[in-house]
């Protein structure tokens, strides 16, 4: 691991400022995606701000919106029985990710940020990884790439967001508030992760500096029936093939409102917006559900060992929708 | 795996074969090329971190960069805790922070200021009885190596504390953090359940 210099703030401006510098600075959350990748000289911040004792661990689930600060945990949140009631699908996408032991450890705005599992991103060199050193190539679109993205991918990066609580944000245009050296701001989730392009070592909005102080979900009746429905290689603890965050709303037997996320196939949190169309004012059942999903993955660009994921992603979407439709 | 260009070298090979045994994610983990370097690194005491161990009173003066871990194995010479992959992805570290459990191996020490850390040697009772959980690994032949015993007794604690042992369905889903290549699961679980009745959870 490479050295730094590690500092403790107590407060949300103190971490600001001692960020505020020409050095390589990571501020140091749970440490469960940052220390692992420090680890693995993936990560080589030269300071290290650690901002566990900044408080900014609230979880309020109101009438006008939910409120989360970005260092509730990740365990805390999913175990919410208020949220776990009124928006299951944000309760699941926590429960459903990483093991007890990270969940206790992880914070939510850390969790935001979680960074790639492609293999050769993680490997260091000599894998060839223009997310890890830019111009150095992408060892992924001719090596292993079965969980790598069918959507958002460029000639660069075809590397995965792993996250899973992102995309249920996402299904809930959820907002992330932040602070900075110019002060505080507040960006919408679907525009915090960035798609590879050219630069796919850029992946986020934030600026030099900023650290998330809260994450807010503007509350909607769709919550209540809503899930998050993640299918693995094995039953627990792993990452999404493919995942799907789905909320409903259903009046007279039509959908008057319809969100979906997906997450595992993409290289940010992925809205399927054509699908959500094609819902509005229909009959939600077994066969539109399937419409829906196969819609979903309509545009999905694939790799020889990725391309199952188009069959499975669109079960996945179909299944999605008829378990949230249960919860109406 | 790769074609050229894209090959793994041979030492990588071995370190995917090995953390396949461990790994959490379906991917692959080929492992760092940076050990030696890290090695050869001179190792800095800069900071001082006070906390306690099993109920005693610490203090390490330590390079920023080590772990929980490592601190609890070489410093405070307490080998109960293993381990498995350095990496958070088989749960053999698994000790308590403050009654939560968490991997020990991504806490860096120096997060530990004034908190209070339970590893396996800190669980049985003073008289030296066994703690329930302990007990019930042995009545359940809920091992076969040992070497993911300490971590799952630790992780198994906590999934009764917490609630999350109501049912084999539940303990599974709440202990999949913690990987048993042995395959020891079935009993696993079954000491679970023995130790949550016994710990009046």
């Amino acid at each position: 691991m490479h050295e730094f210099t590690y500092l403790r703030v107590r407060d949300a401006g103190s971490a600001v400022a001692a960020a505020t510098t020409a050095e390589t600075v990571r501020y140091l959350a749970g440490g469960t995606t940052l220390y692992d990748l420090m680890k693995l000289s993936v990560e080589t911040p030269t300071k290290v701000v650690d901002i566990n004792r900044l408080g900014l661990n609230q979880i309020e689930v109101g009438e006008r919106e939910v409120v989360f600060g970005a260092l509730a945990r990740m365990s805390d949140v999913a175990d919410h029985e208020l949220l776990a009631a009124r928006y299951p699908a944000v309760s699941e996408s926590l429960w459903k990710a990483a093991s007890q032991q990270l969940r206790n450890m992880a914070s939510l705005g850390g969790n935001l940020l979680q960074r790639t599992r492609c293999a050769y991103f993680r490997g260091g060199e000599p894998y060839a990884c223009n997310k890890r050193a830019p111009g150095s190539g992408c060892a992924a679109l001719q090596g292993q790439n079965r969980s790598h993205a069918l959507f958002g991918g460029s000639r660069d990066c075809i590397a995965t967001y792993p996250g899973d609580f992102a995309i249920s944000l996402l299904a809930f245009d959820a907002i992330v508030d932040v602070v900075g050296p110019d002060g505080q701001r507040s960006i919408p989730i679907s525009q915090l992760h960035l798609e590879p392009g050219d630069t796919p070592q850029k992946e986020h909005s934030l600026r030099d500096g900023e650290l998330i102080t809260r994450i807010r979900i503007p509350a909607t009746a769709a919550g209540l029936a809503s899930t998050y429905h993640k299918v693995r290689d094995r039953e627990s603890y792993a990452f999404a093939l493919v995942s799907a965050a789905a909320a409903l709303q259903i009046k007279d037997d039509v959908v008057t409102e319809v969100r979906l996320g997906l997450g595992g196939v993409a290289t940010k949190p992925w809205r399927a917006k054509e699908a959500e169309t094609f819902l509005l004012g229909k009959r939600l059942s077994e066969a539109t559900a399937r419409e829906a999903g196969d819609l979903a993955f309509a545009e999905a660009k694939v790799t020889d060992q990725n391309k199952f994921k188009k069959e499975l992603g669109a079960r996945v979407v179909a299944d999605a929708l008829m378990i949230a439709k249960g919860r109406v | 795996m790769p074609d050229s260009p894209h090959m793994m070298t041979r030492r990588d090979t071995l370190k995917v074969t090995a953390a396949a045994a461990v790994a959490a994610s379906v991917e692959l983990n080929l492992g760092s090329t940076s050990d030696a370097a890290a090695a050869s690194m001179a190792f800095q005491d800069s900071l001082s971190t006070s906390l306690k161990i099993n109920g005693v009173d610490h203090t390490f003066a330590h390079d920023p960069r080590v772990s929980l871990l490592d601190a609890l194995r070489e410093m405070a010479h307490l080998f109960g805790t293993k381990k498995g992959c350095d990496h958070g992805q088989c749960g053999a570290c698994t000790v308590h922070v403050d009654g939560r459990r968490v991997v020990s191996c991504l806490t860096p020490l120096a997060q530990l200021e004034e908190r209070e850390v339970t590893t396996i040697e800190g669980v049985a009772g003073a008289d030296g009885a066994l703690h329930p959980l302990q007990q019930a690994f042995i009545d359940h032949d809920a091992l076969q190596c040992g070497y993911c015993t300490p971590g799952q007794i630790m992780a198994g604690i906590a999934c009764i504390k917490e609630g999350h042992a109501t049912s084999p369905a539940e303990i599974r889903e709440f202990m999949s953090g913690n990987l048993c290549r042995c395959g020891a699961y079935v009993g696993i679980v079954a000491a679970i359940e023995d130790a949550r009745e016994k710990m009046g959870a």
